[in-house]
């Protein structure tokens, strides 16, 4: 028997036993978790040395075909690395001031990025699903981190339960898929869907498969759990929610749909383009009622999702390369927007209403202008990155003959426009309440303003972003 | 100078100088406020370079600059001018001088902030009007409405937020039709490139929605009867610079859309259209007037007129397929056209200028009702004859550069049909009513109370600003020769590809 080949799956490897041992050191040092934090970004900047290091300039398979490398792969998973570098600094003085800094934070967000890894790199069904889990698992204990918190607890559960349901429904679609085809690879269930695109049985488990997909992105009809659980959650765990775990459902579904199940796309594009109109309508129009800021973002977060989903509906290379770009560039807008959050909370008070951003104006302009950006940049409006990502999107929809979703698309940014310029109404032009201060750690006060300028300088000069977006799906994908 | 990229230089120089402002905030309000006004007088200095007629004698693009922007869209970052754009570029650096002279003092609240707007709106509107390429065009003419929404916003009047969110949700609606049918013209066309587009073959289906979906975007911003209702609140609302600002330029980027993209690129459907364009820019001129008839606020009262009177242009604008139907030769066309724009370019001017009169009032009133004024001749004589001038040049008095537009503009549609024209005429009556009515109200008569009694007449910033428009004023008034020959050539082009069916 060969030893499998284990040249690209030593980052993995290695966040699993760095999880490990941060829980293991947890256990005997003091209370301030200093070590464990850094233990935790050194893992993280061990991972992508590994993984710069060991690059799969083509598509290579192993372990037994159920684990595969390639430029995707790697960019997503240095996406990861970076998003979860700035949950954990985000987190930090947040979790501290509530008391909260418990190292299995950062265990269960390495165990969550793993399972991120896992769920990028599989080329298999049970090697997708398992590392499905692993995030799930670690995000239901996450939501529900504050156990004093009843409202946690309460978005935890219903979490899990909803969560579990669309997963039992995925893995009943995966048997579904099994048995039609006899096998879980997805190579071989490609072939076996092309040969067959008019099985019955197929069209099923499609369906099945993509009722879980969509409860895990958040897309209408399947979004309900999305608004509790980003509200009942803490702020720290919402930013982890709300960013990489999308890098994972964009990894799901460019797998399973566009590798998998690209020989009935005719059948899934119609699906999907249901859900994503949906998504866009629901999403825009019902952000609007919300008073509380993580509500409003949670449903435009399945705003969000709807245009993703769009760059699917064209199924082809410039659509899964929009996709992929308007992934990106949500997660670091998400991000953004999430910190700011974070950065105006202080001990015991949670800046999560919108009327706390009234008149921030006043007290830190800076700030002010760093979410203007990624408000203006979640609107779509130029010269800010978060407009490129709907034009790459539009692009391949209009290219794939669908003008109508485009107009669909434009006129539903619109409606989504007028929120995000609440935010900003509140920001510049209304007095704040009270004295307000912002007392943020430095690290923290740089970090996010750079996440705010990234919006703009992208904005600027877009080009080497949407080139490696371009560079990295295969065009033989398609 | 002619290896300096001085579009370029333009475009960035009151961005980047935006920034700076904003930087020097700490500094106190006078460190900002020197650097706003140096920046910006700079900008219009290097802008006056531009002007040099004999670049204009052709229809090709000037100054151009070209490098690839984004590669994975073929879009390039690619600038130049012609004719149509130059008047435009140099209104633009003139009327920012003057907003930031003008709002000197009386801007106290985050100074730096206001100046730093005003800089950046500078950049990226002279980006607007020296795009070749149609996504750097639409990214400007988009980021445009950030700056304009904290303007208004910010510093407007107490009804300011309902005013600028209605703005900026108008004006975004209405582009994002644009954004798709330019997507759908580059996948025509394989570029973003403006130019290619005037020569692109598109069907008469086709033609129609990309007219449509410009139309929405232009007749917004200009703005169009049914289209119009956010201006009257936008200008209401906004800080008299922010008002200037609009009124002066930012309207003009709906005329100067049609005369880039609307006109060449879908001559057919414009041709098979113009009836609904010459249908609402006559509604605009007759019933827009009386509306500015009876307005209570100077303010609400300008912004009608200014819907009045853009009306002009969009009737300028698309009167040549009917003179050509009526007459079968193009003569008169150019001379509607050409109307049209010197109409923008004075109009630019004027409404600037009256709005920056009410605002001069409004500083030592607090009030734009017109009831609240009476008499001011008697305390204010200076302000009183440029505030005359500026009233009669609205209401188009021979000599003045209001005349010159309206008259090329009835002129032509004189050979197109003898009611445009007539109907187009009665702004004569309607204008010289509103302004004059608006005059004798506020200017003449005895001093109507406490405040008018108390005003004091102009210093010397706001003298300087005044006199520099009365200069501009009367000088296109006097002698337009210059503005409308830069245009020529331009123009003539421009009526040759609406004359080629691009089916």
């Amino acid at each position: 028997m060969n030893m499998p080949d284990f040249t690209h799956i030593w980052p993995e490897i290695f966040v699993a036993s760095m999880a490990c041992l941060v829980l293991i050191v947890d256990l005997y040092t003091d209370k301030r978790r200093e070590i464990v934090y850094w233990l935790s970004m050194l893992t993280l900047v061990g991972a992508a040395l590994i993984t710069l290091s060991v690059p799969a300039p083509v598509r290579t398979l192993s372990m037994s075909n159920t684990f595969v490398a390639e430029p995707l792969t790697d960019v997503l998973k240095m996406v990861a690395y970076a998003v979860v570098a700035l949950v954990f600094l985000y987190s930090r003085d947040y979790l501290r001031v509530r008391e909260l800094l418990k190292g299995e934070y950062f265990v269960l967000g390495l165990f969550g990025l793993l399972g991120i890894m896992v769920m990028i790199s599989a080329h298999n069904f049970i090697t997708l699903y398992l590392g499905l889990e692993l995030l799930s698992l670690s995000l239901y204990a996450m939501v529900a981190f504050d156990r004093e918190s009843s409202i946690s607890a309460e978005s935890a559960m219903k979490y899990f339960v909803l969560g579990a349901i669309a997963s039992g429904t995925l893995l009943y679609g995966m048997s579904l898929v099994y048995g039609a085809t006899g096998s879980l690879d997805l190579a071989v269930v490609a072939n076996s869907v092309s040969a067959n695109p008019e099985s019955m049985s197929l069209m099923i488990a499609l369906a099945f498969l993509l009722v879980g997909i969509a409860f895990k992105l958040g897309a209408v009809p399947f979004h309900m759990w999305l608004p509790d659980v980003y509200h009942g959650a803490p702020t720290s765990t919402t930013l982890y929610i709300g960013t990489a775990s999308k890098i994972a459902a964009f990894a799901l579904v460019i797998r399973l749909l566009a590798e998998g199940f690209i020989g009935l796309e005719t059948a899934w594009r119609d699906m999907l383009m249901v859900m994503a109109v949906l998504s866009l309508a629901i999403g825009n129009i019902v952000a609007i009622a919300q008073t509380n800021l993580k509500r409003m973002l949670a449903y435009s977060t399945i705003s969000h999702i709807g245009f993703i989903l769009l760059g699917f509906v064209a199924a082809d290379t410039q659509g899964f390369q929009a996709a992929l770009f308007y992934t990106i560039v949500y997660v670091l807008m998400a991000a953004g927007a999430f910190g700011m959050i974070i950065l105006l909370s202080r001990a015991g008070f949670e800046a999560d209403e919108l009327s706390d951003f009234k008149g921030l104006n006043q007290y830190s302009p800076w700030f002010a202008l760093i979410m203007l950006l990624l408000m203006f940049s979640m609107a779509g409006v130029p010269p800010l990155i978060g407009f490129y990502a709907k034009l790459a999107v539009i692009s391949a929809v209009i290219n794939a003959g669908y003008i109508w979703l485009a107009i669909a698309a434009v006129v539903f940014s619109v409606i989504g426009a007028f929120y995000y310029l609440r935010v900003i109404k509140l920001m510049y032009f209304d007095a704040p309440e009270g004295t307000p201060s912002i007392d943020a750690a430095l690290g923290m006060r740089v970090v996010l303003s750079a996440n705010g300028l990234a919006m703009i300088a992208l904005g600027v000069f877009p080009g080497a972003l949407l080139a490696l977006c371009g560079l990295v799906i295969p065009v033989g994908l398609r | 100078m002619d290896q300096l990229p001085l579009l370029s230089i333009l475009t960035w120089l009151p961005i980047v100088g935006g920034v700076l402002v904003l930087f020097a905030a700490r500094g106190g309000d006078e460190l900002p406020k020197q650097i706003a006004l140096g920046v910006s007088v700079l900008t219009f200095v290097l802008s006056t370079f531009l002007w040099r007629p004999e670049l204009y004698t052709t229809a090709t693009m000037q100054f151009e600059e070209f490098a690839p922007w984004i590669e994975a869209f073929k879009v390039n970052y690619h600038l130049g001018i012609d004719g149509i754009s130059l008047p435009l570029i140099l209104l633009t650096t003139f009327m920012t001088v003057l907003v930031i002279i003008a709002g000197w003092e009386v801007i106290q609240d985050k100074t730096a902030q206001y100046m730093a707007a005003f800089l950046m709106m500078e950049g990226i509107m002279i980006g607007v009007f020296s795009a070749l390429d149609a996504m750097l065009f639409y990214v400007f003419w988009e980021a445009m409405l950030i700056p304009m929404f904290i303007i208004i916003g910010v510093w407007g009047g107490p009804n300011r937020v309902y005013a600028t969110l209605k703005f900026f949700l108008y004006t975004f609606l209405g582009s994002v039709f644009m954004l798709v049918s330019l997507i759908y013209l580059y996948f025509q066309a394989g570029s973003y490139e403006i130019l290619d587009f005037h020569t692109l073959g598109i069907g008469m289906q086709a033609q129609k929605w990309i007219f449509i979906a410009f139309l929405l975007a232009f007749a917004v911003k200009i703005p169009m009867f049914p289209v119009h209702t956010w201006l009257p609140d936008a200008h209401v609302e906004a800080p008299t610079g922010g008002s200037v600002i609009l009124a002066a330029i930012m309207l003009k980027m709906g005329g100067y859309g049609f005369l880039r993209f609307s006109l060449p690129i879908t001559p057919d459907a414009s041709q098979s259209l113009d009836w609904l364009l010459i249908l609402l820019s006559l509604i605009a001129i007759v019933y827009i007037g009386f509306v500015a008839l009876v307005q209570q606020d100077m303010k609400k009262l300008i912004a009608y007129s200014s819907i009045a009177h853009m009306g002009f242009v969009t009737l300028g604008l698309f009167i040549p397929f009917t003179i050509l139907r009526a007459t079968g030769s193009l003569s008169g066309v150019a001379l509607g056209m050409e109307g049209g724009m010197v109409q923008m370019i004075s109009h630019g001017l004027i409404s600037g200028a009256l709005f920056l009169c009410v605002g001069v009032m409004y500083d030592r009133v607090h009030s734009r009702d017109i009831a609240d004024y009476g008499g001011v001749v008697n305390t204010m004589p200076k302000f009183a004859s440029f505030m005359v001038l500026f009233a009669l040049a609205n209401a188009g008095l021979p000599g003045t550069s209001g005349f010159v537009g309206e008259f090329m503009v009835i002129l032509s549609s004189f050979k197109a049909n003898f009611w445009f024209a007539f109907l187009a005429g009665t702004t004569l009556i309607l204008g010289a009513g509103y302004m004059l009515w608006l005059i004798k109200r506020t200017i003449f008569g005895e001093i109507a109370n406490e405040n008018v009694a108390n005003l004091n007449d102009l210093n010397g910033r706001e003298f300087i600003v005044l006199g520099a428009l009365a200069v501009s004023v009367l000088a296109l008034g006097l002698w337009p020769a210059p503005l409308v020959e830069v245009m020529h050539a331009t123009i003539d082009n421009l009526i040759e590809h609406m004359m080629q069916s691009k089916i």
